[in-house]
Order: structure tokens, then sequence, then C-alpha cells
């Protein structure tokens, strides 16, 4: 791989601390690396530069020349180079870092500057932050804390502008509370590329809205959600439905498609009530899809599966173990993987084929890629099955093999993980000719059909990893407890692998215990565990799987590979 | 440690006679039967509860009949034993409070819980709970001893709202649509 160029540093001084940041660092991410905060609406780093706020005034110098030598003038006192201050403030966010820049982000004038544009923005602001779902997450609340006045001095009445607006079917807009920071606007134009919003009326008058006849309902609106500094933009869905102060937050990965979306899951008291993406420079930014959004509620829905089931009768799970290894037993084993298992459990699902010598299959799933943060396998983890050695070559929609191996009599049982067969090309009469064993969430036609049935946890309700497209191992937190009555896969699978295995040792289930023999059995973990991977994921070696012929387009961070005959 | 013997004093002769004893202890009772009586027969008769008293905390209603609790969930925040539990839910646009948005959908205070301490009343940002006089719960069942949000409004009832805020913000409207004030 080529590193990509060193970047040209600058050095640069704010509040009298010098740091190097990269050429073309504005103030704001310059001082974020000295952890000084320049309060802001308007900026976002993946967002152009609009400068309409004025929160992020910062006072600013450069070092003094002679303007006739060159030369520079040194200051007698200090006996450094002399700095010559503007008299008046600059904005942050428009001022990019040049060699010797001074910033003061502290003295009496930025502090006045800060007030001023707080007094300013909270003139027609409605209070309503009993009522705002934004309140606790409010870049108002917080700015207005550390240098509001206290007190109001507009004695005038305030504006008076929409409330409860329906911007598109997902997006709440209460102009009243707009602090007309664009970013909305700008994230619809830019990334979104559906440029739907806009301001219209002047001066105080000026109103977020959508153009006639459009509405903002695309798959990215959400986004602008989150990215409202203020509490204009909601989402229906979240809408009045909890304060965001109780929530907990969980990392997660979205697995809606390969490309594995960063996720943090807010839940309070087991309860989850919404999604938010999670920075990560290298997969989404800042950004996720409103599809993946709801996938949380798959969590509570009446078709989850809660008991154990050995031939339609409720039972034990080792009773149900048991029963599934005098199935092993008498031969004609095919394990029907998922692409959307973790890693550790595609793992275990391979130990378990390895233990039967049974083949072991996957599902593909092909949609429409959107170029942007959905991909075309909706698959999260298909990669993970090729790194676990789990599959060999890119898995069909149908299991055509398998289902001819059913009709010549070879297969007598199936252990699928969360597949339904049916859905993958197999027949109900092929169904009723083998034995399933089934490790799923909710019911559908396979896990009826099934004589086996273990209750199975959703992504929210247990860790684990997935390899996204590009290769990258991601590791996703349980954010709230199983489902009553639900078993954690990867004991059933460390159980199922423990019988189908001669000597009948216990495999570990527990996910750091596991990590130990994944990172020992599979070269290209190398020395990585679950505890020390990062948070941002790490990006795996993929050569050894380079020539596959993968469904993804490209998609944000993603290029696909060159073709390796094409430059040959 | 040695042993002091004490010489026990001998009594005098009124001493002896216990007359005097007798006699001032008949003073403070024949004293106590004249005076008022400081206790009160409860539950017959009832105290005077004096303000600023926190009894059980209950939510009111503003003179207009509008449940003042916008659902913020800021009681079951502060609440230091959790006995506040919301569940907060959208007013719908038709509704004449429609302007208000946000109501409970669910209010519930678990009195084995409650403390007491009038917190929820302070941190009450809209004034619509507050501990008043009542201060005697009792119940059959753990389950009767959590009031819901009837339970809360009929012991809270209307009290006196000196701002208004909200009929406020529903005339700036009003004004507003039909060409006058702002905008």
């Amino acid at each position: 791989m080529i590193a990509p160029p060193k970047p040209e540093l600058v050095t640069v001084n704010i509040d009298g601390r010098e740091i190097a940041v990269p050429k073309g660092t504005n103030i704001i991410e310059a001082a974020r690396m000295v952890s000084v905060d320049v309060p802001h609406y308007c900026y976002h780093p993946k967002l152009t530069v609009v400068g309409n706020c004025r929160m992020c005034l910062v006072e600013m110098g450069l070092p003094a020349v002679d303007p006739a030598t060159k030369a520079p003038i040194m200051d007698p006192a200090t006996g450094k180079q002399k700095i010559n201050w503007m008299p008046r403030p600059t904005i942050g966010c428009a001022t990019n870092a040049s060699p010797g820049l001074h910033i003061r982000t502290t003295s009496p004038m930025v502090k006045e500057c800060r007030e001023g544009v707080m007094e300013f923005l909270l003139i027609n602001h409605p209070l309503d932050c009993p009522i705002c779902d934004q309140a606790g997450e409010c870049k108002l609340q917080e700015q207005a804390t550390g240098y509001g006045r206290g007190y109001s001095r507009f004695i005038e009445q305030k504006n008076v502008k929409p409330k409860r607006t329906l911007l598109g079917p997902r997006v709440v807009l209460d102009d009243e509370r707009c602090v007309l920071c664009s970013r909305c606007i700008r994230f619809c134009k830019e990334v979104a590329k559906d440029d739907v919003l806009g301001f219209i009326d002047r001066g105080s008058y000026s109103t977020l809205t959508a153009y006639p006849g459009k509405k903002l309902e695309n798959n990215y609106s959400l986004n602008t959600v989150d990215i409202c500094p203020v509490g204009a933009l909601t989402s229906t869905d979240f809408r009045f439905k909890m304060r965001v102060w109780f929530l907990k937050q969980t990392n997660s990965i979205d697995t809606e498609s390969s490309v594995g979306a960063n996720t943090v899951v807010w839940s309070r008291e087991g309860v989850i009530y919404r999604l938010t993406p999670r920075r990560n420079d290298a997969v989404n930014d800042t950004w996720m899809a409103d599809s993946g959004r709801l996938l949380y509620k798959q969590v509570r829905t009446d078709d989850r599966l809660a008991t154990v089931q050995v031939n339609g009768a409720e039972s034990g799970r080792d009773i149900a173990v048991n029963a599934a290894s005098e199935r092993f037993k008498q031969g004609g084993v095919a394990i029907v993987g998922s692409g959307r298992s973790s890693v550790e459990e595609q793992f275990l699902a391979k130990k378990l084929a390895a233990a039967l010598k049974a083949p072991a299959y996957l599902v593909s799933r092909v949609g429409k890629g959107d170029n942007l943060l959905i991909s075309a396998d909706r698959n999260p983890n298909v990669r993970g099955a090729l790194v676990t050695g789990l599959i060999q070559t890119l898995p069909s929609a149908h299991l055509t093999e398998l289902a001819a191996s059913i009709d010549a009599g070879r297969i007598k049982t199936v252990v699928s993980l969360g597949e339904d067969l049916t859905a993958a090309g197999l027949s109900a009469a092929q169904l009723a000719k083998v034995s399933v064993i089934y490790l799923g969430t909710h019911a559908n036609p396979t896990s009826a059909a099934a004589k086996i049935v273990f209750p199975g946890l959703t992504v929210f309700e247990k860790n684990g990893t997935f390899v996204n497209q590009q290769f990258r191992l991601q590791k996703f937190h349980k954010a709230v407890p199983g489902f009553t009555g639900a078993i954690d896969d990867l004991t059933v699978l460390a159980k199922l692998v423990a019988a189908a295995s001669s000597s009948g040792t216990a495999v570990a289930s527990e996910i750091n215990a596991l990590w130990t023999s994944l990172a020992a059995e599979i070269p290209a973990l190398g020395t990585v565990l679950f505890k020390n991977l990062p948070e941002t994921g790490l990006l795996l070696d993929s050569t050894p799987w380079a020539g596959l012929p993968y469904a993804e387009s490209a998609t944000l961070h993603y290029q696909l590979a060159q073709p390796a005959l094409a430059t040959a | 440690m040695a042993v002091l013997p004490v010489e026990r004093k001998p009594l005098s002769f009124a001493e002896r006679t216990y007359m005097p004893q007798i006699f001032s202890g008949l003073k403070t009772t024949f004293k106590r039967m004249i005076k008022p009586a400081e206790t009160l027969e409860y539950p017959e008769q009832r105290p005077t509860i004096p303000n600023g008293y926190r009894g059980v905390p209950t939510l009111v209603k503003d003179p207009h009949g509008r449940e003042k609790c916008v659902s913020c969930q800021l009681c079951e925040f502060v609440c230091p034993p959790k006995a506040i539990r919301i569940t907060p839910g959208e007013i719908p646009l038709e509704s004449p409070t429609g302007h208000v948005e946000k109501a409970p959908q669910a209010f519930d205070i678990d009195m084995l819980r409650c403390i007491y301490c009038g917190l929820c009343q302070e941190v009450c940002p809209e004034e619509a709970i507050f501990l008043q006089n009542q201060y005697s719960m009792s119940g059959y069942s753990r389950a009767e001893m959590v009031n819901h949000k009837d339970r809360l409004y009929e012991l809270g009832g209307t009290l006196p709202d000196k701002h208004y805020k909200w009929d406020k913000k529903k005339s700036a409207e009003d004004a507003a649509a039909h060409g006058g004030g702002h905008h």
C-alpha cells in the first residue's frame, strides 16, 4: 500500500500553547487538539464552512515583521517576536492555521463577543426547554450556561414562527427554536444530495422550510436532526419519548448492510429509545441511514422466540442440546450460517461444521446500494465468514446445492443460524424431509418447521464483532439485557460444538475467552483481542480475498478494488 | 478502686410523712386539669397545617383547567428515592392546549418511596407539582400506595397561576395568525 503523503505541519499558538497542526486546519479543530473548546453552532467538521452563527469569534494575531525589510520585529520586553493582534475578532471556523498564527480564546474581547452573540440568539428563542427534545444535548443550553447573561433585556414581543411543522415523514421542525445555522441545508445539499431545504424571508423573520411541493424524505433525513445544534429539528420517532439524560449510550454497529456504520444505542432500563450515528472518519463520518435507525424495533416484537423447543414442545437448553447431539450422531448434517451472525458465532459455526464434517452455506442478500451508506450487500458480516473460514466463496441467494443434497437424501439434519430456509429457496417439502435445528431471534416458517429451536439474541443484546466491506473488524456491545427466555447464541453454539466433537470438551462461550482461541486459530486476526479492539475498528489484511466478485459498488469511504487483471 | 461508704442522710419529719411530695404532685395534676388540652384527638380533630408544609406531592391545574405538567421529567430525574415515573406523551394539535405540545401520558408517584423532600416542587419549571397539605396516605396493598395521574390531579386541584405562560404564547400565536403582532 502506498502511504498517504505526510501533511505539511504549521505551528500555531492557542492561548499560549504551541501546537503543530496540518496546514488547512481551522482554528476550531486546532483548538480542539489542545483541549480548548471554541463554541460554535454552524460549523460542522463534515460540512462546508459558512460562518453565519458568529459564535466562534476569537482574537487573532500574527508575528510582526518590518514591512520594508521583512525582518521580524522583536519585543524587547519578552525577547520574542512581537505579535500584532488584530483590533477586531475573527471567526474560528473560517480561519485556517498559518505559520505563527496566535489565537486568544479567553480574552475579555472574546468573552464579550460570545455573550453578545448569545444574547442575539436568545432574543427570539421561545425558551420551551421543558417540552424540547433537545434539552440535555442542546448547544444553546450549554452556551447559555457558559456565556448567557442570565436574564433578558428584551422586553418587546418575541417573534412567532411556525411550530410543529412536518418537514417530512420523519422530521418535525420548530422554527422558533432555529438559530439559522444552515447545517441541515448544507447536509441535504452536500451529503444527501437532495437539496430540499432553504431559508425564506429576511432578518429576524428568516424561516427554514422545504421547497414548495418537496419534502425532506430522503433516507438520510434524520441526520439533520442529529446535527441540529438546537431543538429545531426533532425526530418523529423519538419525539417526546424520553429525555436524553436518562439514556445510557452503548456503542454498536448498524446491521442493515455491509457498510457497518458505527452507531450509538440509547437505552434506559433495558428499553432502547433511539439509534444515532457515531463518528468514524474511515467508515461513516458522522452519518447513518434512517432505515438503520429503526432496527431497534426488532428487539421487542410479538414474534420474538422466547422458549427452547424440542419437537414443538417447550423444553430446556441442555435437553435440546442433547437432542441435537443425538441427531448429529446420525450424520448427514448441513450448516446454514448467516451473514448476520457475528464473527464469533461464525467461528463457532465453522468449528461445528469441522467437528461434524458438515458442509457450510451462507445466504446472500443483495439489494440496491445507494452509493452513500447502504451497500448492495445487505448482510453485515459476509466478510467475517470469509475471515473465519466458514465459507471460501461468496454465497448466493438460494441454497440450490443444499436443496439438491436434501432431494438426494444425503442430508438428514440442517442447522440454521437465524436464516429462514424457505426464503433461501428450500421448499416446505424439502424442509419436511430433514430435521431442522434453528437458532434465531424471531419466528418464521423455518422456526415453525424446526424440530429443535433455540431462541437467540439480537445484535443489541450481545457482544460481538462484524467485518464490514472494507475488511474492517468492528465491535458492538450489549446495550440491553437479553429478551426473557432467549439464550446467548455463543453459549448455544459452544454447547453444540462440544456435543458434536468426539472428545466432548467444553468450548469457551464468553467473548473474551473465545477471542483468545479465535486470534490463535485465525491468522488474519493476529494478536487482536475483543477487549483491545479499538472502538473505531481495525482494518484487516484483505489480500487473501481480493479477487472475489463482491456485490458492493462504491459507497462513502469505500472504493471498489480494481480487478487484478485490469492492471496486468 | 476503693469503696467509700457514704452515710445516708436521715429523713426529716416532713419527709417521713410523704405529704409535701404528694401535694406537690397533686399541684401539677390540678394545674393540668384546668389548662387547655395540648394534644389532638386524631383523627376526629385535625391539625392546622402551617404554610410551607411539605405533604403528599400532587399535580395541579391552572385556573383555566389546563394541566400544567408538560412531562419534562425533571422531577423524575431529581427525585432522590426515584419515586416518580413519567411516560411522556404528545398533545394532539386539534386539542385546545395543542400549542403546549407535550403532556404526561402517565404520571406515577410511589408513596412508599417518597421521602417528602420537596425537590420535585423546587425543580419544576412549570409550577405543576406541589407538596400540599395532605399528610396521611394509607392503603391495603403496595399498588394502592402508588398515586396515578388522575389521583394526583384529584389531590392537587387548582392553584392560582402567576404567569399564564402558555396562554400568553397562545394569544401571541393567534395575533400573528390574524396579521397582528409580530410576523
